[in-house]
């Protein structure tokens, strides 16, 4: 039995909302997650070639030590395996996006219906054509998705969200469960761990997409009165009918932009994001935290799941290698990003160096029969384990 | 409606970055692999078919797995394929080495030959 192969596509979770896929389009992902596991294999052979080729070359050249991250790159560009597997994996990832919108845009319209009943007459679905798309947003389609997660390209269009929930299993190889909701549950398991007598009454999930990581903690909090913002109308109509057929009742969608919410001042006992921050803005990221100080009952709670920082003992390589998605996947926020400490940027909201946490978290992956147990080399940009920076307000 | 074929492959905001020394490498690259990728899906859909054949007791799979061909005409046939198949993919490297045996003139020369004659 080979080693770690990863779950066929047709294991996630279906529900109403779930565009419909032929046999052949189930292929085209179950071959794109594949060559996705393939290549986080050949990407060790970057840090080989840079070892004893790339390195090597440059100091007898020059005499000294690659200094930067910057220098490293324009170094190792012309290594021939760093080539091959580059091109490789940025072609993947624009497969992926092709595989994923040929499925949805082809049924753009049944989507939206099944969307429109789903949400017909719900009051908890808060659309708000005002609300502007932040400028951060408007200048990349992250993670290569053409017309990101804001375009409609029909009237009441979900095909952004539909698009993102059938394809990020193909991303991640299924790591993050058959809900795609392991990032939601880890964090949901830390915090019942950490405090069994939490019992927040309202919750705030900030950047929430098509909501797959609010609603296990909606499910965990059933009394609670959950609200989960984002700027994308096509994402929350998604989100929202999603839940519906999944029978959770307790989360209020809302179209907002985080940095500028309308919630009164500390009415929340909870404010939670996952994986948001790095697709935010050098300024923005700042307005946001204000915000969630702001929104924060004293004695609340704020969660952040974010990519793994860098650290002082990390390599050049290290560095330059976490950085390649980052800039090559199209989501180049998070190659600033790791140059703020998430302690001063709490400190600068307000809260208190005493009350900051940093903890690490797993996905929790109810598909994970132990088959995927095997020594895996880390699949930097896509690995499971994240980083959690917070803060209880105090 | 969408034009979703058009759509489903449009370009993503930033310009494309490109890794090796030539762009068509990376082009070339890109479709090879998207053929590779068909190719896989083909391969599953076989599969699909082979298992449903056999569910419904048409054949067995290891009919399939076993079969050879069992007269002169049909080795023929199937090697012809394959023979006809590679020389299809790798049309270009015969080009090549053809133009290598007989070295040409460029289609410009000839314009201006004919243009004599």
């Amino acid at each position: 039995m080979a080693k770690n192969i990863p779950p066929v596509w047709n294991k996630i979770a279906k529900h109403a909302m779930l565009p419909e896929t032929t046999h052949d389009e189930r292929a085209r992902y179950n071959f794109l997650a594949n060559l996705n596991k393939h290549l986080a294999h050949v990407s060790q052979g970057n840090k080989i070639a840079y070892e004893t080729r790339v390195e090597p070359k440059f100091e007898k050249k020059h005499g000294r030590a690659i200094r930067d991250t910057k220098e490293l790159g324009q170094e190792i560009a012309k290594d021939p395996h760093y080539q091959i597997w580059s091109s490789l994996r940025r072609s993947t990832m624009e497969m992926r996006q092709q595989a994923g919108r040929s499925i949805v845009l082809r049924q753009a319209e049944a989507l939206r219906d099944k969307a429109r009943t789903l949400n017909a007459g719900k009051a908890s679905l808060v659309l708000d054509s005002n609300c502007e798309i932040p400028a951060y947003l408007l200048a990349v389609d992250n993670h290569l998705m053409p017309g990101s997660y804001h375009t409609e390209l029909i009237e009441d269009d979900v095909t952004p969200a539909a698009n993102y929930d059938s394809g990020i299993f193909v991303t991640t190889a299924g790591l993050l469960g058959r809900y795609n909701d392991g990032g939601g549950k880890a964090i949901t398991n830390w915090v019942r761990k950490n405090d069994p007598n939490f019992n927040p009454k309202r919750i705030l999930d900030i950047g929430c997409g098509m909501g797959h990581n609010v609603l296990p903690i909606a499910r965990a909090f059933p009394d609670a009165e959950v609200i989960a913002i984002d700027t994308g109308a096509p994402m929350l109509r998604y989100a929202h009918a999603r839940a519906m057929d999944l029978g959770i009742t307790n989360v209020k969608f809302m179209q907002m932009d985080a940095a500028k919410t309308t919630f009164e001042d500390e009415s929340f006992d909870w404010v939670q994001s996952t994986m948001f921050f790095h697709e935010t803005g050098g300024k923005s990221i700042y307005k946001i935290m204000n915000e969630v100080y702001r929104v924060l009952k004293p004695g609340g709670l704020t969660l952040h799941i974010e990519q793994p920082q860098y650290t002082d003992d990390m390599s050049l390589f290290e560095k330059f290698i976490r950085d390649w998605d980052a800039l090559n996947n199209s989501e180049p926020y998070w190659s600033k990003m790791h140059d703020i400490e998430p302690l001063d940027l709490m400190k600068a909201s307000g809260f208190k160096e005493e009350d900051f946490m940093q903890i690490g978290a797993k996905a929790e992956n109810d598909l994970d029969d132990g088959s995927q147990n095997a020594e895996e080399p880390e699949d930097h940009g896509r690995s499971p384990i994240w980083n959690v920076f917070g803060a209880i307000k105090n | 409606m969408i034009d979703y074929i058009k759509l489903a492959s449009s370009k993503s905001k930033g310009k494309r970055p490109y890794f090796h020394d030539d762009p068509a490498v990376e082009r070339v690259l890109n479709i090879t692999m998207a053929v590779a990728g068909e190719l896989a899906v083909m391969r599953e859909r076989m599969d699909s078919i082979e298992r449903i054949l056999e569910k419904k007791g048409l054949v067995l799979r290891e009919e399939i797995e076993n079969y050879v061909p069992d007269s002169k005409e049909i080795e023929e046939e199937r090697q012809t394929w394959h023979s006809e198949y590679i020389s299809r993919i790798l049309r270009i490297v015969q080009q090549e080495m053809e133009e290598l045996e007989n070295p040409d003139k460029s289609i410009e020369d000839i314009a201006n030959d004919i243009n004599e004659m």
